[in-house]
């Protein structure tokens, strides 16, 4: 069992789904992004860790811009390499990135590197299942979970195709649209996870657009994690308290005992 | 003989679909699309209509007698792609997929556009076709290209400014990428290049390569044999695809000119081909010019058309497997040919096309006039006099 598989094994044991938290790694700063990637740690049960690309299709304003910000501060790979091995964090850790840089840092090296500095999972944006061969045999030689993306727009053959090339888990994305903190979720987003959770075996895991504690809440029930990036992107630009949100988050993914319905 | 893209998209190890979950069914619905209706008679009928009669095609293939006298070469001819209607190629390929959206039930077109021409061609096509139509263009673009902004606003398009990234093309290509993934289910997305996910580069060529059969017929007309070259300016490659394609299966030769900026060696120029390194730029894997980290780097040419970090994949295995040789010309080579074309022909190329039009005179001054070389002209110069006077 990988370990991303452990960890969702253990949260369903105690009836909780998961708390993703994203950061894009080097924002706002190199030192500070460090500094908060530990306090989600403190708090989430999978850290992802973007990997910034100057050319991101599939992000909406806010994770543009720290994306932006990142480069600008000089981070590479390489860097987040140097940043996140000493770390330690005792949860599983998982790189978000764009193909184009890991083509660029040499895909076999890139692997290696992740599997040496104990990072567990890669999610690809823009990578789908057809073009997988890229990456699968380095990915497999290394251990890492590839984790592919479902959206509202795929049918059931391709669900079901996902689900089972996906490891650790599958990412369901929420919108037709890119990532970004929306106050509301489409209409038929419960049953579109609903037709995702009877067709994939995996853990099924919904990202993009999630902002508060009433979507976590709600979608917790269904699904067996749940991303939250654009708003921690907005809360740490805000200044805002990121411990007191972070608990609030994770509270809302344990599932009460009270059984209710949406 | 030449039977690419393969069925995955793939021109060798070129191309492919490098885009987010949620356009992979559109893109094989438009790839199902374009299948059936590449082949339906109706659909061929009524976009040769609207080529012939609204478009303005054939264009001429022209004896450029006193440029031929001139340099006492190869002779010259030209193929008048900047007579179409809109003033360049990109009106073959904005009327067949703005056409082929309208048969899909799309109501909604959108596009970007870096000079400004694809946006005008697209705006154009929408207008006559009855489609809503809204263009990305970067807010660099725009400062530069006025005319066509108040153009396609006269068209009844939406012209939405690009404020990320670099501001340019490859800019508003991101930003109508991510309309098109938010709007997939309503929005038919016209990509003006053979660039992007398939089947958008093989789409592409079929649109543009009407230029290089009507080309082939023409000098057969005129000359009674093959040309010795042909030769075409390169930025994302559609007007050079076009022009090519018909004559990969000959043994005549080919040449792209890719924009050489200030010189190769100065980081400021827009070769992709000759200095790029493989990458997944735009939903493709071509050549793309960027940094060891993999970051896109900013691109420059005095041609608005060709300032662009990628190229289209059947070019980076026109490259790779030799069938077509590629250069480069620099802003101010294209600057000379940019006159010397206006004075002798009586005719203002576009700065994409003088790129070309540079390249076709060096070649032809090595060969004699027993030769044939055909240069694309592919647009025309009207939209650079700003450009031009900046340059004075």
């Amino acid at each position: 069992m990988s370990r991303i598989a452990g960890v969702f094994k253990n949260l369903a044991e105690r009836n909780e789904s998961a708390l993703i938290t994203y950061i894009t790694a080097g924002y706002p700063g190199i030192e500070s992004s460090i500094d908060y990637i530990r306090t989600l740690a403190r708090y989430a049960d999978m850290i992802e860790i973007g990997i910034p690309f100057s050319d991101p299709i599939a992000d909406g304003r806010t994770i543009q811009y720290s994306s932006y910000c990142a480069l600008k501060n000089g981070i590479s790979i390489s860097k987040i390499f140097g940043m996140i091995e000493p770390l330690n964090l005792g949860k599983p850790i998982i790189f978000m990135s764009y193909l184009n840089p890991i083509i660029a840092f040499g895909v076999e090296k890139f692997f290696k590197k992740m599997k040496a500095a104990g990072t567990s999972g890669l999610i690809v944006p823009d990578l789908v299942i057809e073009e997988s061969g890229i990456l699968r045999d380095s990915a497999q030689r290394y251990a890492i979970d590839l984790i592919y993306l479902i959206a509202p727009t795929s049918d059931e053959k391709r669900i079901k195709m996902i689900g089972e090339i996906s490891e650790g888990f599958v990412y369901c994305v929420s919108v037709t649209g890119t990532t970004g903190a929306r106050e509301r979720l489409p209409a038929d987003l419960f049953s579109f996870v609903k037709k995702v959770k009877s067709i994939v075996k995996k853990p099924v895991v919904v990202g993009f657009g999630i902002s508060d504690t009433d979507q976590i809440k709600a979608l917790s029930r269904f699904v067996d994690g749940v991303v939250i990036g654009s708003r921690l992107i907005e809360i740490i630009q805000n200044r805002e308290d990121l411990n007191l949100y972070l608990k609030k988050f994770k509270e809302a993914t344990i599932r009460s005992c009270v059984s209710g319905h949406l | 003989m030449y039977h690419l893209p393969d069925k995955n998209g793939y021109f060798g190890n070129f191309g492919g679909r490098f885009i987010p979950e949620t356009l992979m069914p559109a893109l094989k619905e438009l790839e199902d699309a374009y299948r059936t209706l590449k082949e339906d008679k109706d659909f061929k009928k009524e976009l040769d209509y609207y080529l012939k009669n609204y478009a303005g095609r054939p264009t001429p293939l022209y004896f450029a007698r006193n440029l031929s006298e001139r340099f006492k070469g190869a002779r010259i001819f030209l193929k008048r792609e900047d007579l179409l209607h809109t003033g360049a190629h990109k009106i073959n390929n904005t009327l067949g997929q703005v056409l082929l959206a309208k048969k899909m039930g799309k109501k909604r077109i959108i596009a970007e556009t870096g000079a400004g021409q694809h946006g005008v061609a697209t705006a154009t096509a929408c207008a006559v076709l009855g489609l809503e139509c809204v263009v990305y263009m970067g807010r660099k673009d725009m400062e530069r290209q006025r005319v066509n902004i108040l153009k396609m606003k006269l068209l009844g398009a939406e012209v939405r400014v690009v404020d990320s990234g670099s501001r340019t093309l490859k800019d508003a290509i991101n930003e109508a990428i991510r309309d098109w993934v938010t709007n997939v289910r309503t929005t038919y997305y016209c990509l003006g290049s053979v660039v992007g996910p398939h089947p958008y580069p093989v789409m592409v060529r079929d649109f543009q390569s009407i230029i290089g059969h009507e080309t082939r017929q023409q000098i057969k007309e005129i000359a009674g044999r093959m040309p010795d070259i042909l030769i075409a300016c390169v930025g994302g490659g559609s007007n050079a695809i076009g022009f090519f394609y018909p004559f990969l299966d000959t043994k005549v030769k080919l040449l792209g000119v890719e924009a050489g900026g200030l010189g190769l060696y100065s980081g400021k120029h827009s070769a992709t081909l000759a200095k790029g390194k493989i990458g997944v730029l735009h939903g493709t894997m071509s050549f793309v010019l960027q940094d060891k980290d993999g970051q896109i780097m900013p691109t420059h040419s005095i041609a608005p058309g060709l300032d662009y970090p990628g190229v289209g994949p059947e070019h980076a295995y026109l490259k790779t497997s030799k069938r077509v040789n590629y250069t480069h010309c620099r802003d101010r080579d294209a600057i000379h040919a940019f006159k010397i074309l206006s004075e002798t022909e009586g005719i203002i190329p576009a700065l994409e096309s003088a790129h070309a039009v540079y390249v076709g005179i060096c070649e032809a001054k090595k060969m004699s006039d027993d030769n044939i070389s055909i240069i694309n002209l592919s647009g025309r110069g009207d939209k650079d006099l700003g450009i031009m006077e900046g340059v004075e």
